[in-house]
């Protein structure tokens, strides 16, 4: 027996607030990565879902582009944290604020 | 036709002087650079006089040739082409212009001898006569209005020649603001003409104006008077001319007397046929500023005791009389005027130049007398040109100031009345004149004689640089007097002298009132005034009875200031010179008050604080709020990732609403 689609598509929406929130409230830079992650994921579970649901294969193809460039996405993203790790090692991104107006 | 083709060169000679004048000016030196530029007139006249002849061999009706040059300014429904008129009244202009032009400059080559700015001098006055012709000959108003400002610009130059001295300086600017005020009535004109008729060729104006109303046209006739009357120094913008004699005598001569202040009564002949479409009482303003204005000036100049002074307000006056005909619709009486003016005018200010010259830079009359034995030329010359002036026959000035008081008569009997008394004080003030520098002791001996040694001095001493100038002169002049004594002037300063005192004798004849056959100048004008001009029929027992009553005039004037001022020893402030008078009514200081007073203190207001809190308020208001706002607005950029993640979140959730609401309803 199947799943009812309703399911997919709650945990994605939890898995999203949890990413959303975790971005928001955290404050260490590798967290806050995890949960953009978290974010870009359970948006691919909802694209798979509904694939799924409407027998549409588009929707699988977004999340491979999806996941594309949430890898490009990493390997920039990790690239900049190591450069900041470096120069100090204890940074939180509240101690990133350079760009205060 | 292909003579007339060439009219062009009139202009350009006097611009190609001044071409080659701002290049080679001062390599050119003195006095070679003045023989350039009186040449460049000089070949202008001659070319001025072949366009006279060619325009001559036409026929009556056929006497208005167009040369177009250039497109000049297209925009929208403005078309206006640079190009010249030729008709027998820009003709007329051009002659009388180059011609007293070419004399003036020649004597300029004598009296600016020596002169740090010889070249410069010159440049100047080549660029007037450039200016002044494309004033005469333009066939437009932009470009006659090209013309006008280029006359007031050098006028300025020239006036403030010794800007060196404070007075000159001042008398430069005075005569340049006074002026702007007329050119807005002349801009405000044209506007008005251009939005009724649609379009600022005379030719076509003339034709649309007819389509015009009555009040319309009034209003142009009224706003170009404006201009007029700044430009020929009408009463209430006369004040800059006095003034302008700061500047050397010449100037005096060619631009504030002959020439650039007969402009206004040029412009208003010009457009006589607006002046015929006009409310009759338009004109009547105009006739009656005139005859007032030559009133005013002529008491004014019974009153003063600086030769130049005397000269100047008698060129308003006789202004006036110009003004007093066009308004009295009697054009050709004005132009009459305006050229038997320009010569005895001419005649008698460089006649003062020349005395002032021998005098050693004196102009105070009553630190002359008894000149005529020291300088005969200047005397005997100076003599025609009071002759003529004062309105005797058979001289220049008695036949063209009986035209003007007959177009009076036959207008307006009170301000012909008006034109007689002025006759009378004008006969009075010259003869003043006369018998002060030529006659009676020779009180430059002593000061104390005339009584002028407690005095206050109440002339401005002439300029370091010109009295240094002719220094040299005399020097070269001497002629075996002592310093002191006057000289006799170089024969460049006296052929024009000569020159101009046989013109203005015989000037005349060339407009005889005795039949209509020997009526020259008004049979030649008739074409370019078309029917602006009424034939009027007077019997000759009236004309001739007219005549007497102005020679009557005349000649009683002579009579007072025979009795008041020959063989008597001029004293200041006799009961013959009231001080209201010697100070021209009061309206120089009055104006002087009006702008100290109130006009400062609007300006104060204007300057002080409309600019500065409205304006300067307004500008810095649009600035102050902009750095505000982005004072305000740069807090958004806290730096903190967080607080930009909350605001996409936010911006996601609201769009999602929109969304959301709108599937909903």
């Amino acid at each position: 027996m199947s799943i009812a689609p309703e399911w997919y598509l709650a945990l994605a929406a939890g898995l999203f607030t949890m990413g959303a929130i975790g971005l928001l409230i955290r404050r260490n830079v590798l967290v806050m990565f995890m949960c953009v992650e978290l974010m870009l994921n359970a948006v691919n579970l909802t694209f798979v879902t509904f694939a799924r649901t409407l027998d549409d294969i588009n929707g699988q193809v977004a999340v491979f582009f999806v996941l594309v460039v949430a890898a490009a996405e990493v390997v920039v993203g990790l690239g900049i944290i190591v450069a900041i790790f470096r120069r100090r090692a204890d940074a939180t991104a509240d101690d990133l604020h350079l760009l205060k107006g | 036709m292909e003579t007339l083709d060439l009219s062009f060169l009139v202009p350009l000679f006097p611009l190609l002087g001044f071409a080659a004048l701002v290049v080679a000016g001062r390599k050119l030196g003195d006095p070679l650079a003045g023989w350039l530029a009186t040449a460049a007139v000089g070949v202008s006249f001659v070319t001025s006089v072949g366009m006279f002849f060619a325009l001559l061999q036409l026929h009556g009706e056929d006497r208005h040739f167009t040369v177009e040059l250039f497109d000049w300014v297209v925009v929208g429904g403005l078309d206006v082409s640079a190009s010249l008129l030729i008709d027998p009244l820009s003709i007329t202009m051009a002659l009388f212009v180059t011609g007293v032009g070419t004399l003036i400059h020649l004597y300029s080559i004598g009296y600016m001898h020596g002169d740090e700015r010889f070249s410069k001098f010159f440049l100047y006055l080549n660029l007037f006569t450039f200016s002044m012709l494309v004033l005469v000959l333009a066939d437009n108003f932009l470009l006659a209005f090209l013309g006008w400002e280029g006359v007031g610009a050098c006028s300025y130059f020239l006036i403030s020649f010794w800007f060196t001295r404070e007075s000159a300086a001042a008398a430069g600017k005075k005569a340049f603001v006074t002026n702007r005020i007329g050119d807005f009535g002349f801009m405000i004109g044209m506007f008005l003409l251009f939005s009724a008729v649609g379009s600022l060729t005379y030719a076509e104006a003339f034709e649309g104006i007819e389509r015009v109303s009555a009040y319309t046209a009034s209003a142009i006739v009224l706003l170009f008077f404006v201009g007029a009357a700044g430009k020929s120094a009408q009463l209430p913008l006369f004040v800059w001319l006095p003034d302008a004699m700061e500047g050397p005598t010449p100037v005096s001569a060619l631009i504030h007397a002959a020439t650039m202040v007969t402009a206004g009564v040029y412009l208003l002949c010009r457009i006589a046929p607006i002046l015929d479409a006009a409310d009759p009482a338009a004109l009547t303003v105009i006739a009656a500023v005139g005859a007032l204005t030559a009133l005013f000036a002529a008491t004014v100049a019974c009153a003063q005791d600086d030769i130049k002074k005397v000269l100047a307000y008698s060129t308003v006056s006789q202004l006036g009389y110009m003004v007093l005909a066009v308004g009295s619709g009697a054009y050709v009486a004005a132009i009459f005027h305006m050229v038997t003016h320009a010569f005895f005018k001419a005649l008698l200010f460089l006649g003062s130049g020349s005395v002032i010259h021998g005098m050693h830079d004196e102009q105070d009359m009553k630190r002359m007398g008894a000149l005529r034995k020291w300088m005969p030329i200047t005397w005997a010359t100076f003599m025609i040109g009071w002759l003529a002036i004062s309105g005797v026959p058979p001289f220049a000035g008695f036949w063209s100031k009986d035209e003007v008081l007959l177009g009076a008569w036959l207008d307006n009997k009170l301000l012909w009345g008006v034109g007689i008394l002025t006759a009378l004080l004008t006969a009075y003030y010259m003869s003043r004149q006369v018998f002060l520098v030529f006659y009676g002791a020779e009180r430059w001996r002593s000061p104390a004689e005339a009584g002028v040694a407690d005095k206050p001095e109440l002339t401005d001493p002439e300029p370091v640089a010109e009295a240094a100038a002719h220094a040299d002169a005399s020097g070269s002049h001497g002629d075996g007097h002592s310093g002191a004594d006057p000289h006799g002037s170089p024969w460049v300063m006296t052929v024009p002298l000569v020159i101009l005192a046989g013109l203005a004798m015989v000037a005349g004849v060339l407009n005889l009132p005795f039949t209509k056959g020997t009526m020259y100048l008004e049979h030649w004008l008739e074409p370019s005034f078309g029917e602006a001009l009424h034939p009027h029929s007077v019997p000759g027992s009236e004309k001739l009875v007219l005549a007497l009553i102005a020679t009557a005039a005349a000649l009683v004037g002579i009579a007072l200031a025979y009795a008041t001022w020959f063989r008597r020893q001029p004293s200041r402030n006799s009961g013959l010179e009231p001080g209201v008078l010697k100070r021209a009514w009061g309206l120089d200081a009055l104006y002087g008050a009006a702008v100290n007073g109130p006009g400062r203190l609007v300006s104060n207001w204007l300057a002080f604080v409309f600019d500065r809190r409205v304006i300067d308020g307004a500008v810095n208001g649009v600035g102050g709020l902009v750095r505000g706002g982005g004072g305000q607005l740069r807090r958004v950029q806290t730096g903190y990732v967080r607080s930009y993640a909350l605001g996409v979140a936010g911006g996601v959730v609201l769009l999602l609403l929109v969304v959301v609401g709108r599937v909903i309803s």
